[in-house]
């Protein structure tokens, strides 16, 4: 009896603790082994891409990302666990591919790197890779409390012909099922992905727009500060859930 | 060059059972989609897989337009001695690529 008293007990209390998980828990386990092996893991071919691209000039006369910020195991390390984060010169919030893009054109005056090509998919996954198993920690920036109501008033808003809101979805229904698929709590644990219904790596914006087709709304732009306020809400509700870059997703 | 990613054991016991994977980039376009235009993507997908262990062709496999982009394959074999193994890919386009790694075998 008193055996009983204490495992409902512990039940309780890691319940209590955090219901959070992650879309890892929520797949079979063959994906589950095709996430954690990395001789299978088709995520870390943009990584490894994105590793060549570092260290290489997008022209001759332009430093590479290695020039300035050295060896991204330590410089880069936790950085992705900190996006969406404030652009000090323009005021908003930037993600991690927008940081890319813009160092690109700015620091290096190479050719522009497009939202979901394979080269930013490709640095964005080495990036966050090298923060692989740590915390996700947004900064407590002031600046980005608006941006963050922002996504949270968009994730609880009713969209498109099925007026649904990404809450009802993911907050209310998750861990049901949506046809034959487990519906995940949303937490962005793993971008960029790579998901098997693409067969390719690609961001959450490109997931996001996913959802946003499938209740049949208009999505909104790559890029845009509504796609960047979602992500920056979905990262402070995932805060201190561990990173998994390159994930593997169904 | 594709980009390859192998597991392949560095030193067993001979007679041992040994597992093998190898994950190649490649888009296995199936030749029936149609692009943004409208118009049908031509073919382009990995034929064959071949691994050969010491010369030997110990595996092979013939793939489809149906199997998934970046084919991922597991396979088993026994060691026997030492020496090269190579997994050779080859597909639509000349597309052609050899890698080789090699096992000692005690």
């Amino acid at each position: 009896m008193k055996r009983i008293a204490l495992a409902l007990l512990m039940c309780c209390s890691i319940a209590s603790a955090d219901e959070r998980r992650s879309g890892l828990l929520d797949m079979r386990p063959e994906a589950q082994a095709m996430q954690h092996d990395d001789s299978m893991n088709p995520g870390m071919l943009w990584v490894l891409d994105g590793e060549a691209l570092w260290s290489s000039k997008p022209k001759p006369s332009a430093q590479s990302c290695a020039d300035c910020h050295g060896d991204a195991a330590s410089s880069m390390r936790g950085v992705a666990a900190r996006y969406p984060a404030l652009d000090v010169s323009s005021g908003a919030a930037i993600d991690l591919a927008g940081r890319i893009m813009q160092c690109r054109e700015a620091q290096q005056a190479g050719p522009p790197l497009a939202r979901e090509s394979h080269d930013l998919l490709a640095l964005s996954s080495f990036v966050a890779h090298q923060s692989r198993n740590l915390p996700i920690m947004p900064p407590d920036d002031a600046g980005m409390r608006a941006t963050r109501t922002l996504g949270r008033a968009i994730y609880m808003t009713r969209l498109g012909q099925l007026d649904l809101s990404c809450a009802q979805c993911h907050d209310d229904q998750s861990g049901r099922r949506l046809a034959g698929s487990i519906i995940p709590q949303g937490h962005p644990t793993g971008y960029p992905i790579y998901r098997l219904e693409w067969q390719a790596a690609g961001s959450l914006q490109r997931r996001l727009r996913g959802c946003m087709v499938g209740v049949r709304a208009e999505p909104f732009a790559y890029g845009s500060a509504e796609f960047i306020a979602i992500e920056a809400y979905l990262m402070e509700r995932a805060r201190g859930m561990v990173l998994e870059t390159p994930a593997i997703r169904p | 060059m594709a980009r390859v990613l192998l597991r392949v054991p560095v030193s067993v016991e001979k007679g041992a059972v040994i597992e093998m994977r190898a994950l190649i980039q490649h888009v296995m376009e199936t030749g029936y989609r149609p692009n943004a235009e409208g118009v049908l993507q031509p073919r382009d997908i990995i034929w064959t897989f071949t691994c050969r262990y010491d010369g030997e062709a110990v595996f092979q496999a013939i793939f489809s337009p149906a199997i998934a982009a970046n084919p991922f394959i597991a396979f088993t074999t026994i060691a026997t001695q030492s020496g090269p193994i190579s997994f050779t890919w080859e597909g639509d386009n000349g597309f052609a690529q050899t890698e080789t790694r090699h096992i000692s075998v005690t």
